[in-house]
């Protein structure tokens, strides 16, 4: 166990590097000048400029650029917004709790959903419900969900009302953010009906999130069942005369369960990609949303300091899998 | 040496035409590809037509605006029939970047292995690391928002999927005694590569390459839906939705029918390739 944690640590150590440096090489690759782009149309003299360039390290080769760049991550600098002038680390920290919350809804979601669906259809396979299970799941997986989202809201929002339109919690509330989960902090806070406000807010795009891994994860299951119930070994325990129920759930589930944990770990890198999309169709101040305004504001070092520790966030869940993939399947600890 | 194919082509369309969705999937594709070619006959107006008369004029009540008309009073219908051909233009170009870049690299990373093996698929792993969309995103913002740059932005994104198979499939192929014999008799590197070896990859990468379709019409609707792909009036299906925007609570049919499109194309491609790799790998059939 060790030794595998080890060594998928030190693959990241290399994966880290490339990932700063392709965002780095990414972010110079603009055109133009970052001195030039902020002084704008006003123009500069040619000391003033050289002066600014020296100041920002860009009379620098690009390799020492990369270097002072590498040496300031290590150091947890990821600089500063050039619109708010806040840094880039302090934002997500602010960002980042909505998005969390959104996206563990969302994979809760898919999962109590998607599991039981995926195994009810194993067990009764050709029936209506496996029929009915597997159009979800290909519609599912090729839904546009930034316009799944603007449908929801105009269904259940718009037309029946049910819930808010978007945003994370009514106006009329102020949250103190102490956790930044606004559910947590919804819940403990003196304000009634504020936590309430803050479910019917999370409800729709939780549900829209959670739609393409609910299809992946009910499919994945379904399939992964299928090959598990044909096994010997559930013949004999069958055989044995156990009930049909724990047969499925305690000796086919927990194995049929190894792959679906690995499509687990990809739906996070979908999740946030998703998550951008749902952001911006809900108005959700979460970091996806933050992203697409960077992109708008032209605000680069956001944008770079952001996709680096999204990145960085993917790569620390792959590790988290592949640990949870060990415990699963001890064969694969060696 | 088509021989060592593990499926005769008959076999192989006999097959696809077993599974239902499979040929749901290629009705739709033919069909949208109909459509596309034939689009300024078919349109019963211009893509950029604008009736000042009609604005947002709902679906199904007039007959010359069949899926109605949106706020500057152009035609639905006429911009989607117009839209199936930038999205099959988008996948079309997506795949055929990412397939023969990724293939290419693929193929170069299993003969040379060594130090541009681990290079390229140290590369790869890094690429796959970020959120496909938030990657094709930052590539956006550095190119600039538009279609082609868009194009270039998803099939980067789609890249790796392909270079991971064909390195896989050809590491398999490479020690084949067709291959040991063919190498013996003294072809070349690039003749083994793209006569002898290729051909007998092809089978996960058509798969792949299907289902690119779909992801590159996917990604690319989503990037014109967040303002960074095909720029307005181009009738674009996510940048007609992304134009919807300020409207589609009191006109829902500006929202509807494109990102019905867009569904129902993207199934198609999905269906398409499903029933093709179930129809190319017997071991996965049961």
């Amino acid at each position: 166990m060790f030794r595998l944690l080890t060594r998928r640590l030190a693959l990241i150590v290399p994966t880290f590097i490339g990932v700063t440096l392709l965002g780095f090489l990414l972010i110079h690759s603009i055109p133009g000048d970052p001195v030039e782009v902020r002084v704008g149309e006003r123009g500069i003299s040619a000391e003033r400029l050289a002066y600014f360039r020296h100041e920002l390290g860009l009379d620098q080769p690009l390799w020492k650029q990369f270097l002072d760049y590498e040496g300031q991550l290590l150091h947890g600098d990821l600089g500063r917004s050039v619109v708010t002038q806040e840094s880039v680390w302090t934002e997500f920290k602010t960002f980042f709790p909505a998005t969390f919350e959104l996206s563990v809804c969302a994979l809760a979601f898919a999962i109590l959903v998607g599991l039981p669906l995926g195994v009810m259809a194993a067990v009764r396979r050709g029936s209506a419900l496996d029929y009915g299970l597997i159009g979800i799941s290909v519609t599912g997986a090729s839904m546009p969900i930034f316009w799944w989202g603007l449908m929801a809201v105009l269904i259940f929002s718009v037309a029946l009302g049910w819930t808010p339109v978007s945003g994370r919690i009514d106006d009329l509330f102020y949250i103190e953010p102490r956790t930044g989960f606004l559910l947590i902090d919804a819940w403990f806070s003196d304000e009634p009906g504020a936590f309430r406000s803050a479910v019917r807010h999370l409800i729709l795009p939780a549900i829209v999130l959670g739609t393409v891994p609910l299809a992946t994860i009910a499919r994945m299951t379904r399939s992964a069942m299928l090959e598990v119930l044909g096994e010997d070994y559930v013949r004999t325990a069958r055989a044995k005369g156990l009930a049909p129920g724990r047969v499925v759930v305690v000796h086919a589930l927990r194995n049929a369960l190894i792959p679906v944990v690995t499509v687990l770990g990809l739906q996070v890198g979908a999740l946030l990609g998703g998550a951008i999309l749902t952001e911006t169709v809900f108005a959700w101040p979460g970091v996806g949303h933050w992203l697409v305004e960077s992109v708008q504001r032209r605000d680069y070092n956001v944008l770079q300091g952001g996709t680096l520790l999204i990145a960085v966030l993917v790569m620390l869940v792959n590790l988290g899998v592949d640990v949870l993939y060990g415990v699963l399947n001890p064969r694969l600890r060696h | 040496m088509s021989a060592t194919l593990a499926v005769p082509r008959s076999g192989l369309f006999r097959r696809l035409l077993e599974n239902p969705g499979a040929v749901a999937g290629l009705v739709i594709m033919v069909a949208l590809i109909i459509l596309a070619i034939a689009a300024p006959v078919i349109a019963p107006h211009g893509p950029a037509e604008q009736f000042r008369e009609s604005f947002l004029t709902p679906p199904f009540q007039q007959s010359t605006f069949p899926l109605g008309t949106d706020s500057l009073g152009r035609d639905i219908l006429t911009r989607l029939i117009y839209g199936a051909r930038l999205s099959l233009l988008i996948g079309a170009v997506v795949v055929a970047l990412s397939l023969s870049i990724g293939t290419m690299l693929g193929l170069a990373a299993a003969f040379a292995g060594g130090a541009l093996d681990v290079a390229i698929m140290r590369l790869m792993d890094v690429l796959l690391v970020f959120p496909s969309l938030l990657l094709a995103i930052v590539v956006v913002a550095i190119l600039g928002p538009g279609l082609t740059n868009a194009m270039l932005a998803v099939a980067v994104v789609l890249l790796p999927g392909y270079v991971r198979l064909a390195r896989a499939a050809a590491l398999g192929e490479l020690t084949r005694e067709y291959v040991v014999a063919t190498r013996s008799a003294g072809a070349g590197v690039l003749r083994l590569m793209l006569l002898v070896v290729l051909p007998n990859c092809a089978a996960p990468l058509i798969v792949q390459a299907t289902l690119g379709f779909s992801a590159a019409i996917l990604d690319a609707a989503a990037l014109g839906f967040l303002g960074l792909g095909a720029q307005p009036p181009t009738p674009e299906w996510g940048t007609m939705l992304a134009d919807a925007l300020q409207f589609y609570q009191r006109a829902w049919w500006l929202l509807a029918f494109p990102g019905i499109a867009i569904l129902v194309t993207v199934m198609a491609f999905n269906l398409l390739g499903d029933g093709l790799r179930d129809a190319l790998d017997p071991k996965l059939r049961r």
